[in-house]
């Protein structure tokens, strides 16, 4: 297996989905983060650290279902018509969130605080049903003739509520270790604080995916527990808990700003890594492969020149977005 | 109890997503170019008026862009969920047209959003006008995409069918397909107008409470000469998407016309200026009709006949009814814009323009009527598409998911509820930001810019 155009269109999606789940997970975060956050003023920091920078995080989703639909059609329509109900609440949410940010500041007072509580409410559905959508696909879908075939709710179970669940802790330390950069006094400690305790809570969560995901389905049981395998699989897990363990003690004992957040983009890194590797080449579980859903060979080579050419150059001027609003966040830089 | 399929509510769940969606974008198209002109006005002339109504429209922007954003998501992920068939017949055609338009719009309007709205104390002038413009120009990529992925739709070529799958050959003759140019140039000019419209209505909305004089007059002037040019234009560019319409989309045109039955010789095509088309009796109710006219339109002859509805089988017509009102609709519209626009001018000319209150309350009554007519357009050509999704190659019905009924009227009723509220508030929002006005207190260059350079360059020590 070279690196041809399929495989080629996999990794890009797989790069988007993952610049997605790194960046738009920390501006969700700060969602969750409200609902330990009760002052206003600290609030408003919160907003308006990630107020320049949403926009472009969400976008990566928007490419995700883009790409996906272009290189791999079969497995947009399969996914997204099994996943009906997560999505649609996942959508809502995400709407709720995003016009959050912009009416809390414009709305009439009384209004003020509701935006509030639904910037956090559509924080939390985004979040958990990401999380069960993602619980959903490694366990599979009934699928016939390149059609799906099972019920509404099929996505439902324990194991999609588990990882629903196990996304929280996850977007809430990104977002409270980037609050880290971010803020100062005592929003800082406070945020040090949380990012200790949502970090035990996500190694809590990771270790039981960890030790259920291997047993869920025939592949994934063939994936991991044969020989030498189990081995293979076992690496970068083990490169998680390191960056575990390091993470911890950066936030326990050290006063470093900047590399818990860099930290925990690499741990959550090495668990989206296992996460592919577990699915590998399916991309319809269980047994659809990548290859078989895949566009035709003219749509990945005309779609391919365009990530190629302008994937580099958004990097760029992402970066420099970045570095543009650099620092800490403080009120004279309110929003409008 | 009117029974409706699940294919009918998936159906009703796209226009009234799809419709929602479109206000946003389009005003967001209107309104970045205005934007980059006026800050380019500002820094050219260095009159402050240009800049504190950047800063105004900046606000609304805003708002509208977030509720674009997010009320499209939806769109990206509802071809796959709503419409699976399409997807997997189709989607190696739209996904990667889609794919170029996240690519080389939507991080451009993202990426350099955030710097157009709170950058203004951290880049120098010239970059934040650079941030700005490419705002606009992403908004403008945008809309070329989105259309060139419809408009393929509408007038599909460059690709053959293998196993029942559209797969692409000539990528230039997909985008470049019969109605694109038509369609880019009528949407461009249809948010232009939306933006136009708006901003008249503000303007007027200031002056009759006699405010914000300066500002209000400014937006009154360029968007009366905006209209005064644009809206004609746009009249004839229509025509012509009509005359390209009648040559590849024939069926449509005859149901905008309501035009049922082919002409006897020598009996021309009436224009049909009131009726109730009737797609079960297949004739026009209450007709009102201007004998020859509709020959002299589409044919530029007296006597030329179009292709009739009754030539092909009822199940390949739209509803007519839907497609013949909504047309009535969007061109009575665009020939009070064009009025509107030119009694506007002829007051100024005449120098009692911003007395006329009866005048300026028409223009406030005016501001959304670019969108309405934007809607009743794009609901002729949808609606004139079926019961084609993708003219001539895949049928609506063999489009959609099998969701049931009961699955698709749950999600429709908790998208009505919920886009109601949302984006209902949202519009309030914005309604009352319009109607508060541009903040003055910072309208000067000195204030605007000096005050907080210190602190900006404090940040950046402290880096």
């Amino acid at each position: 297996m070279g690196l041809d155009l399929v495989t080629t269109w996999t990794l890009i999606i797989g790069f988007g989905l993952m610049m997605y789940v790194l960046l738009d997970g920390f501006d969700l975060g700060i969602g969750l983060l409200f609902l330990g956050v009760r002052d206003k003023h600290d609030r408003d920091l919160m907003v308006n650290s990630v107020a320049p920078v949403w926009d472009g995080n969400e976008t990566w989703l928007v490419l995700g279902g883009a790409g996906l639909m272009a290189a791999f059609p079969l497995a947009y329509s399969v996914i997204l018509e099994a996943l009906y109900v997560p999505l649609l609440i996942m959508l809502f949410g995400l709407i709720l969130r995003g016009v959050a940010f912009e009416f809390r500041f414009k709305a009439i007072a009384q209004h003020q605080g509701i935006w509030d509580v639904l910037f956090c409410v559509g924080s939390l559905l985004a979040t958990f049903f990401q999380g069960a959508a993602m619980g959903a696909v490694i366990q599979g879908f009934a699928v016939e003739n390149h059609q799906y075939v099972g019920g509404a709710w099929d996505w439902l179970n324990g194991f999609s509520i588990l990882t629903g669940f196990s996304l929280l802790p996850a977007y809430a330390l990104l977002g409270s270790t980037w609050l880290l950069i971010k803020t100062e006094g005592d929003l800082y400690k406070k945020m040090r604080h949380y990012s200790r305790h949502l970090l035990v809570w996500l190694g809590f969560a990771m270790i039981a995916l960890l030790l259920i995901t291997p047993f869920l389905t025939e592949s994934l049981r063939e994936r991991w527990l044969t020989l030498p395998n189990f081995f293979y699989m076992s690496f970068v897990p083990m490169l998680g808990l390191m960056l575990f363990t390091w993470l911890y003690y950066v936030i326990r004992f050290s006063d470093w700003e900047k590399w818990p957040f860099a930290i925990t983009l690499a741990l959550l890194g090495t668990a989206y890594f296992t996460l592919i590797t577990s699915l590998w080449p399916n991309i319809i579980p269980p047994n659809i492969t990548i290859y078989e859903a895949a566009a035709p060979q003219s749509s990945l080579r005309f779609a391919l020149w365009g990530v190629l050419i302008i994937v580099p150059i958004i990097l760029g001027y992402t970066f420099w977005s970045y570095h543009v609003f650099r620092g800490k966040v403080r009120d004279t830089e309110g929003y409008h | 109890m009117i029974d409706l399929s699940a294919i009918d509510l998936a159906r009703i769940q796209f226009a009234f997503t799809v419709s929602f969606h479109i206000i946003f974008p389009a005003i967001t198209i209107g309104l970045a170019s205005y934007l980059a002109v006026l800050e380019g006005t500002w820094l050219r002339t260095r009159n402050p008026v240009y800049l504190t109504l950047c800063k105004f429209w900046m606000k609304i922007f805003a708002v509208n862009f977030a509720m674009g954003v997010v009320s499209g998501i939806v769109m990206a992920y509802q071809f796959g969920t709503n419409w699976s068939g399409f997807s997997t017949v189709a989607g190696s055609v739209t996904g990667p047209l889609l794919t170029y338009e996240v690519l080389t719009a939507f991080f451009l309007e993202a990426g350099f959003l955030g710097v157009m709205l709170f950058g203004w104390n951290k880049v120098t002038e010239r970059t934040h006008f650079v941030a700005t413009c490419l705002v606009a120009i992403g908004t403008l990529v945008s809309m070329t995409w989105i259309l060139a992925s419809n408009s393929w739709m509408q007038t599909p070529q460059g690709h053959e069918i293998v196993d029942g799958i559209v797969v692409p050959v000539d990528w230039f003759e997909i985008i470049f397909n019969p109605s694109f140019p038509y369609r880019l140039v009528h949407m461009g000019l249809a948010a232009f107008l939306c933006t136009a419209l708006l901003v008249a209505a503000t303007g007027a909305y200031h002056l009759l409470k006699n405010q914000y004089q300066v500002e209000s007059r400014k937006m009154v002037m360029m968007a009366l000469w905006m209209l005064a040019i644009v809206a004609p234009l746009q009249a004839l560019v229509g025509d012509h998407h009509g005359l390209n319409t009648l040559q590849h989309q024939p069926i449509k045109v005859a149901a905008m016309e309501g035009h049922w039955h082919a002409a006897e010789e020598g009996e021309g095509v009436p224009l049909v200026l009131f009726a109730w088309p009737d797609n079960d009796a297949e004739t026009n109710h209450f007709a009102v009709e201007i004998p020859h006219l509709a020959s002299l339109i589409l044919t530029h002859s007296f006597d030329g006949d179009i292709p009739a509805l009754m030539s092909v089988p009822a199940a390949d017509r739209p509803n007519v009814a839907l497609v013949f009102w909504s047309f009535r609709v969007m061109v009575a519209l665009g020939i009070a814009m064009i009025a509107l626009a030119w009694i506007g001018l002829w007051l100024r000319r005449q120098g009692t323009l911003f007395e006329k209150t009866g005048f300026l309350k028409l223009l406030v009554c005016m501001g959304p009527s670019g969108l309405v007519a934007l809607l009743a357009g794009w609901f002729v050509t949808e609606v004139g598409r079926q019961p084609w999704v993708v003219y001539g190659v895949l049928r609506t019905m063999e489009a959609s998911s099998a969701h049931s009924a009961q699955t698709m009227s749950i999600s429709l009723i908790c998208f009505v509820v919920g886009y109601l509220a949302i984006f209902g508030l949202g519009i309030f929002y914005l309604i009352r930001l319009l109607g508060k006005g541009p903040e003055l207190s910072n309208n000067t260059p000195t204030s605007a810019q000096r005050p907080a350079r210190p602190l900006s360059a404090v940040n950046d020590l402290i880096d």
